[in-house]
């Protein structure tokens, strides 16, 4: 089982979903992540699961609303245009506390914007997207192997915590092919008592709904709901330090702007310059301590973005504007070079 | 050591099959590999290419803006890529499809009339493969024993009546 592949991106987040007993996909095909339903597509029918081409994105994850509330694995998966048209439903399964997995691989925007990659869809993702106060938890791979892991690790969190995940990739991820070791078959799911199975008249009926009239009732249910999402922030946050031992200035960056950054930190390291990558596995919750801790450390950070700078005001929220950061970005599907990001170290002070 | 190649042509070429040959290739000499396609409309009949890193080492970034070694099929690929080949770095170039000489005098050059070379083993659509026997000779970036098992890996056996066919295109190309 451990043989490895040459796999697109979106094959592997689709053969590891299906590894991981999510036998219920809804979708409409948009690029840079067709590969990915086109795989579902194929598979599906042959193993008994459900592959649904839906009449549209709304559609789409309505239909993964109406799975989620019979504790079945079901996700989605689109890319930006897309995804904004989910997210009322993304809102209403979030208010209805059920798990389920949204893949965002993302391009160019604003409004149709391009086919080619970017991540100017980070605030979407980890800042709710659609109505209301909630959270999803947000993983962002940066290689295939990823693209399979942290599917797997999507379904395991959101049926821990009853809310919806989503893999935020983007078109380079989701077209590159690398070697991947596919998970091994699990389903991790736990026990899901609040279902909607049929009673079989053994059992009060459960009810999901997102639905409560009486402010005080809802807003009991925020709060819980937010005890809950504290607990996601203790205990879930995921990320990768390289070479921040005895760095002086720190590289903050993820998913393939995290590859870029890191053949620049080594670049940089040959010239004497001493820095670090921090890279936020888990862009909600965010890797807050690790970087607060860093600012105690370095002279000043630098956040590489596809984007025009969005993950950067998290990083002054999590280092309370203790040091500098500059922003190296480029946008509209455009990626920075290791040249870009190196320039920008030195801009900020590694200049020798 | 780490090889970085860019193939590039038209769509339909079969440059993205000859980036993926060489990835498994690699994948096979348990080599760390990847490799990116250009996506979307150009895919169709328009420029197509792919990058393809094999390396001794983790690969960081994936997208290749300074080539070791360029396979140019035809001449927009040429025109696009000639200047981003590394100093020392190779151009490997269709030699019936573009006319001109290349300009660069700092990167070894091998011109390989490889789509007349494929029709004239009955494999018009093969020429990608020629280049590919080329690139292996000329840079010795992967093996060239196994090449069937590769091939296996990335064509189904469906079609196993391509297998040889593929084979005696890489064998001209490197015997070139």
């Amino acid at each position: 089982m451990s043989e490895k592949v040459l796999m697109k991106g979106n094959e592997a987040i689709a053969e590891a979903a299906i590894r991981a007993g999510c036998m219920h996909y809804f979708g409409y095909p948009i690029t840079p992540q067709t590969e990915l339903a086109a795989y579902m597509a194929k598979k599906m029918p042959k193993i008994g699961g459900v592959f649904l081409q839906a009449e549209s994105e709304l559609a789409a994850i309505n239909m993964v609303y109406g799975v989620a509330a019979t504790g079945k694995r079901v996700m989605t998966s689109s890319s930006s245009p897309g995804v904004s048209l989910k997210q009322e439903g993304i809102s209403y399964i979030a208010g209805s506390d059920l798990p389920a997995l949204i893949v965002n691989v993302q391009r160019g925007g604003p409004g149709l914007g391009g086919i080619q990659p970017s991540q100017a869809y980070y605030f979407q993702a980890t800042k709710g997207g659609g109505h209301g106060d909630y959270h999803i938890i947000v993983l962002a791979p940066n290689s295939v192997q990823e693209m399979a892991d942290l599917t797997a690790l999507s379904f395991d969190l959101a049926d821990k915590y009853r809310m919806p995940s989503m893999l935020l990739a983007d078109g380079t991820l989701g077209q590159m092919m690398e070697p991947v070791i596919l998970p091994e078959k699990s389903n991790n799911s736990v026990e899901k008592p609040w279902a909607v199975t049929g009673t079989e008249g053994k059992r009060k009926h459960n009810i999901v709904n997102s639905l409560y009239l009486k402010p005080d009732i809802l807003e009991k249910v925020n709060f819980e709901r937010y005890e809950r999402y504290k607990e996601v922030e203790k205990n879930e946050v995921r990320y990768e330090s390289f070479m921040m031992d005895d760095a002086e200035f720190c590289v903050v960056a993820f998913g393939i702007a995290a590859r870029i950054s890191k053949n620049a930190v080594i670049a940089a390291r040959k010239e004497g310059i001493k820095v670090g990558l921090i890279r936020p596995i888990t862009l909600w919750p965010f890797p807050k301590k690790p970087l607060a801790d860093a600012a105690d450390q370095v002279k000043g950070f630098v956040s590489v973005e596809l984007s025009m700078g969005q993950m950067i005001e998290d990083i002054n929220l999590a280092i309370s504007c203790k040091k500098p950061v500059i922003l190296c970005n480029r946008a509209g599907g455009m990626i920075p070079s290791p040249e870009q990001v190196l320039e920008s170290i030195k801009a900020l002070g590694g200049n020798k | 050591m780490t090889n970085k190649l860019i193939i590039a042509g038209f769509g339909g070429q079969g440059v993205l099959f000859a980036g993926k040959f060489l990835a498994y290739k690699g994948l096979l000499e348990n080599r760390q590999v990847s490799w990116l396609p250009s996506y979307g409309p150009e895919m169709r009949g328009g420029t197509a290419n792919c990058s393809v890193i094999l390396s001794d080492d983790p690969i960081g970034s994936p997208i290749i803006s300074k080539p070791d070694v360029l396979i140019a099929m035809n001449l927009p690929s040429l025109d696009k890529y000639e200047d981003e080949v590394v100093s020392g770095g190779m151009i490997i170039v269709d030699s019936t499809l573009i006319e001109r000489k290349v300009k660069r005098s700092d990167v070894k050059v091998f011109y390989v009339p490889a789509t007349k070379m494929a029709q004239e083993i009955n494999a018009p659509t093969l020429a990608n493969m020629i280049l590919v026997g080329k690139f292996i000779k000329e840079t010795g970036a992967v093996g060239y024993e196994n090449l069937e098992d590769t091939l296996k890996k990335i064509i189904s056996a469906r079609h196993q009546d391509l297998y040889s066919i593929n084979l005696n295109a890489i064998n001209k190309g490197y015997n070139f």
